[in-house]
């Protein structure tokens, strides 16, 4: 059995190398795969092109990665949220590079990307800035954009349960980006709130089979486990 | 709200919701359409979505010891879920907005064009914007309602002949509920279909920067003062 078992989230980024495409999980705080993040700072990786939905809020997740100076370029589909401001100071400077895409259009992308399909069919952006330099096609009398399909070389993927052979359950919207993410990486390296044995998941409830990941760590954080009130 | 006439904000998203039908699924972004749940009809069950991956979204919580950091609205603040709700993936949560599951959107704007193109997620001349979802929803929802005030802050109309901003989506607006009234996106441009009360059809054409059919307008009678309610967590 390949053993992807590892102590820290150190030891699971290590193969992350300087000037690689790195799909982030994650929408807001729900499901940023933080320790992750932690230790690709602590690397101190360089020229690193994020693949996120959000640009970073505050100084957590995505936001420590630009201001530790990891990153050279974001993809993601909100770039300036109000707490975006790590991003908005690299940015005015023209220290980092951006690619805006709708988020729809992100997802799937990435769907694609890992589904091994050279790209979609679109009907968003049509008509719009987005649209500039890119394909148009018409079917049955509509219009759409062809957009290439994403791929990364590293996805980091916040999952609730893992087991040794890789099987991921996410936590509520913790969800969103994480499991089309670990669809479409070269080497997939998930931070889960807590390991189970091998049989404890519900065959009928694993969102991620265990085939896409390569490496994982886990890290028990009270305020995930807290179960609210509905 | 630019203009001292008209309708409050929370008498606009009363509005807004005697719009959505029972039953109907419907997508709520950001912004002044969070203002529309509380004001649905009690008799009316609809299934609110958010673009993060959540069918079935209950109201936002103020905070306190009930804040679950795994359930986010869209504006990433914390919300509930109702009972029978479910959570889907990014790529799945927008094949519903797209594959036309939505029945209706509630979004903002900057501006809305007489064919019902929308401007919603840049700033003329602007080096980027934020599109989030609002590309994919308004091109993928059945009818696109556009709560918004009825002129900026300046005074400039909102309501135009062309787009002047970065367009959003082109001819997807149903109908723009602002403080002066109701108005439908037609095929002669925006037709005034209830009017606020204590407004004047001039007022409303004063406001506008394209045609308004004005005439056969009635006249909108909405609860004064309008009290949002309780959210109702279960279902019966």
């Amino acid at each position: 059995m390949k053993q992807k078992r590892h102590e820290t989230p150190l030891e699971a980024i290590d193969r992350m190398t300087d000037n690689s495409v790195v799909f982030v999980g994650g929408f807001g705080r729900a499901g940023v795969p933080e320790r992750l993040v932690e230790a690709v700072c602590r690397r101190k990786l360089r020229g690193l092109t994020i693949v996120s939905n959000n640009a970073g809020s505050n100084v957590a997740g995505i936001a420590s990665l630009l201001q530790e100076g990891c990153v050279g370029k974001i993809i993601c589909s909100f770039p300036l949220a109000r707490e975006a401001v790590a991003f908005r100071d690299l940015y005015d400077r023209n220290l980092v590079d951006l690619e805006v895409v709708p988020q729809g259009t992100l997802a799937e992308r990435i769907r694609a990307g890992g589904a091994g399909l050279g790209g979609v069919l679109t009907p968003t952006g049509v008509g719009t800035d987005i649209a500039e330099g890119k394909p148009l096609i018409e079917i049955d009398g509509r219009a759409f954009l062809i957009e290439r399909a994403l791929r990364a070389d590293f996805a980091l993927i916040k999952a609730y349960k893992v087991d040794p052979l890789g099987n991921l359950i996410y936590r509520k919207a913790a969800r969103n980006f994480n499991p089309i993410m670990a669809m479409a990486a070269d080497w997939v390296i998930v931070e889960a709130a807590e390991e189970v044995g091998i049989g404890a998941l519900d065959p009928e409830h694993i969102i991620t089979p265990g085939v896409y990941v390569d490496a994982y760590c886990a890290v028990t954080r009270i305020d995930q486990m807290m179960e609210a009130t509905p | 709200m630019t203009a001292n006439c008209g309708l409050s904000l929370d008498q606009m998203a009363w509005r807004v919701a005697q719009e959505l039908q029972d039953s109907w699924v419907v997508n709520i972004g950001i912004g002044m359409p969070l203002l529309v749940p509380p004001h649905v009809r009690a008799d009316r069950d609809v299934i609110f979505h958010s673009e993060n991956g959540i069918i079935g979204m209950g109201p936002e919580i103020e905070g306190g010891d009930h804040v679950d950091p795994d359930l986010l609205s869209a504006g990433k603040r914390p919300v509930r879920l109702m009972p029978g709700g479910s959570f889907v993936h990014h790529a799945d949560s927008f094949a519903l907005a797209r594959g036309g599951r939505l029945d209706a959107a509630i979004l903002g704007a900057f501006q809305v064009a007489q064919n019902g193109d929308l401007a919603n997620w840049k700033l003329p001349g602007a080096r980027t914007g934020s599109i989030g979802g609002a590309m994919d929803i308004a091109v993928g929802a059945r009818r696109v309602l556009i709560l918004m005030s009825h002129t900026t802050r300046e005074g400039e109309p909102k309501l135009v002949d062309r787009l002047a901003y970065p367009p959003t989506a082109r001819g997807v607006v149903t109908k723009v509920f602002t403080e002066l009234g109701v108005f439908a996106i037609t095929e002669d441009g925006f037709v005034l279909e209830e009017i606020a009360p204590g407004v004047c059809a001039d007022q409303v054409r004063a406001g506008s920067g394209a045609q308004v059919k004005t005439d056969g307008a009635t006249l909108m009678v909405p609860p004064d003062p309008v009290s949002p309610r309780e959210p109702v967590l279960s279902r019966a």
